[in-house]
């Protein structure tokens, strides 16, 4: 499972300011804790600041990076600011991902040249024009759509990140099931091919958020989840993650389970 | 409890065919259509507005209501039509151009109906030009827009102006919602209102055209 830090978002109010003031010292602080936390990549995300966008970007990918080795997923719905952040981006420990292209004309239009260039690692989002389809089978279809297009240009199926979106299961209460079936029908067809999910919003409009969140990760872990854009830094669910992985075949002789429990980082309970 | 009382009750608890047996119900009682309307199905409508506000009930809850509320339109609206009552005000309502989002967009169009309003949802995605040529058709006293990216919220300014240089801007009042929407950014882009959620956005929307 490969561990996504979503913390550098600028649709969070501090971080925000944080772009906005130049603040690297909060920001690289953000980085580090998320990374000693257990994140593998850190999402960067400033559309939501002020003053010039694409300058925000680069400023925020500089900064990460000036304190961390790891891999950063560029994450904006506006491709020139993908572009400036993956053109800023040093390669030292793994190709950047680029968070997203969709199955719409425009975007795949405007995204793939600068997809092209770097050869990077991309997140494919399962809709287009039409929205977001209700049923797995169709998103489904968009992710064969959009895997046809990224390979063409070359890139790897195994740097191909395929979010099925999960929206609220409060609107539909089969919006969980829709997710689940849409990563077991990709990895079915493309096993090297990558999925991955943000999971906050299955919980949306309901009380103890993260409840859902945590059984819908184990869920998601076992119809072949291989990424998860979360919060690191809550204990309860690397927990989680980690003790899904061993029982899921993912961790030989349970040794990474043994271990993090030596280190004290697996409680049931927190009492 | 009478039965008006009833129907307030069952709407609460989202029980969709009850509604629709005790709207008929109090139809043989000689009650009218609007009076089951406003002290039945609205009456517990409003009910829900303040109790999700409130966070005591959450959105599946309020879903439940609204189908409810509907069960109990689909007795009334034929009635309604027949005996001429008119609806409180016209609303255009839509979410913004290249924003798909339309949970609160929904709710809010439940609130407005539920509160005697005519919606005319536009969906999501809905461009300047979209939101244009509906004012133009139907004339609404209000236009209600929704945005939940930092991104796409900035076309809700396109949409004002847009009503501008169509010169029907004077014509409709304007409410905009949504999470990164605020009460400084509606004052910035002129428009009349900000409500922060769907209860809100049906109690502002009768402010707005002096209904009480």
């Amino acid at each position: 499972m490969l561990i996504i830090g979503e913390k550098i978002n600028s649709t969070r109010e501090r971080v925000r300011k944080m772009i906005e003031d130049r603040d690297s010292k909060s920001i690289q602080e953000l980085a580090s804790h998320q990374i000693n936390a257990g994140a593998q990549v850190l999402d960067v995300n400033s559309s939501a600041a002020n003053g010039n966008k694409e300058e925000n970007m680069k400023w925020l990918v500089k900064t990460v990076q000036e304190v961390t080795s790891s891999p950063l997923c560029i994450d904006s719905a506006n491709p020139l600011e993908i572009k400036k952040g993956i053109e800023t981006y040093k390669e030292i420990s793994g190709k950047a991902l680029i968070n997203s292209i969709t199955g719409e004309k425009e975007r795949i239009e405007r995204l793939l040249p600068t997809i092209k260039k770097y050869q990077c690692r991309v997140v494919a989002l399962t809709m287009d024009e039409r929205g977001i389809p209700d049923s797995s089978q169709t998103r489904i279809d968009i992710a064969h759509k959009l895997i046809r297009v990224l390979t063409d240009s070359g890139i790897l199926l195994s740097d191909i990140y395929i979010d099925p979106l999960v929206v609220p299961i409060g609107t539909n209460d089969k919006n969980g099931v829709i997710v689940l079936d849409t990563i077991r029908g990709i990895k079915e067809a493309f096993p090297e091919v990558k999925t991955v999910i943000g999971l906050s919003n299955i919980s949306y409009g309901l009380p103890e958020r993260r409840l859902l969140n945590c059984v819908f990760m184990v869920l998601a872990m076992s119809f072949g989840l291989d990424a998860a854009i979360i919060d690191p830094t809550d204990k309860r669910m690397m927990a989680l993650i980690k003790t899904a992985r061993t029982l899921l075949g993912q961790d030989s002789y349970c040794a990474e389970y043994i271990k993090a429990y030596r280190e004290g980082k697996i409680t049931f309970c927190s009492k | 409890m009478n039965n008006l009382e009833r129907i307030s009750e069952a709407l609460q608890k989202g029980e969709a065919e009850k509604i629709t047996e005790l709207v008929r119900l109090a139809l043989t009682e000689q009650r009218s259509p609007e009076e089951i309307l406003d002290n039945g199905l609205i009456e517990g409508m409003n009910i829900i507005g303040v109790k999700f506000k409130e966070h005591e009930i959450f959105l599946p809850e309020v879903l439940m209501a609204a189908r409810a509320m509907y069960a109990g339109l689909d007795v009334l609206n034929p009635l309604l039509a027949q005996t001429g009552v008119k609806k409180i005000g016209k609303v255009v309502l839509g979410t913004v151009k290249g924003d798909l989002h339309d949970i609160g967009k929904n709710l809010v169009k439940m609130m407005l109906e539920g509160t005697g309003f005519e919606v005319f949802d536009l969906g999501v995605d809905v461009s300047a030009d979209k939101f244009i040529a509906a004012v133009r058709e139907h004339q609404p006293d209000i236009v209600a827009m929704s945005a939940l990216l930092t991104t796409t919220m900035v076309f809700m300014s396109e949409v004002i102006n847009s009503l501008q240089s169509a010169d029907l801007r004077k014509k409709v009042k304007v409410i905009i919602g949504g999470a990164p929407v605020t009460q400084h950014y509606a004052d910035q882009i002129g428009a009349d209102c900000y409500s922060p959620d769907a209860a809100t956005a049906a109690e502002d929307a009768k402010r707005l055209i002096k209904y009480s």
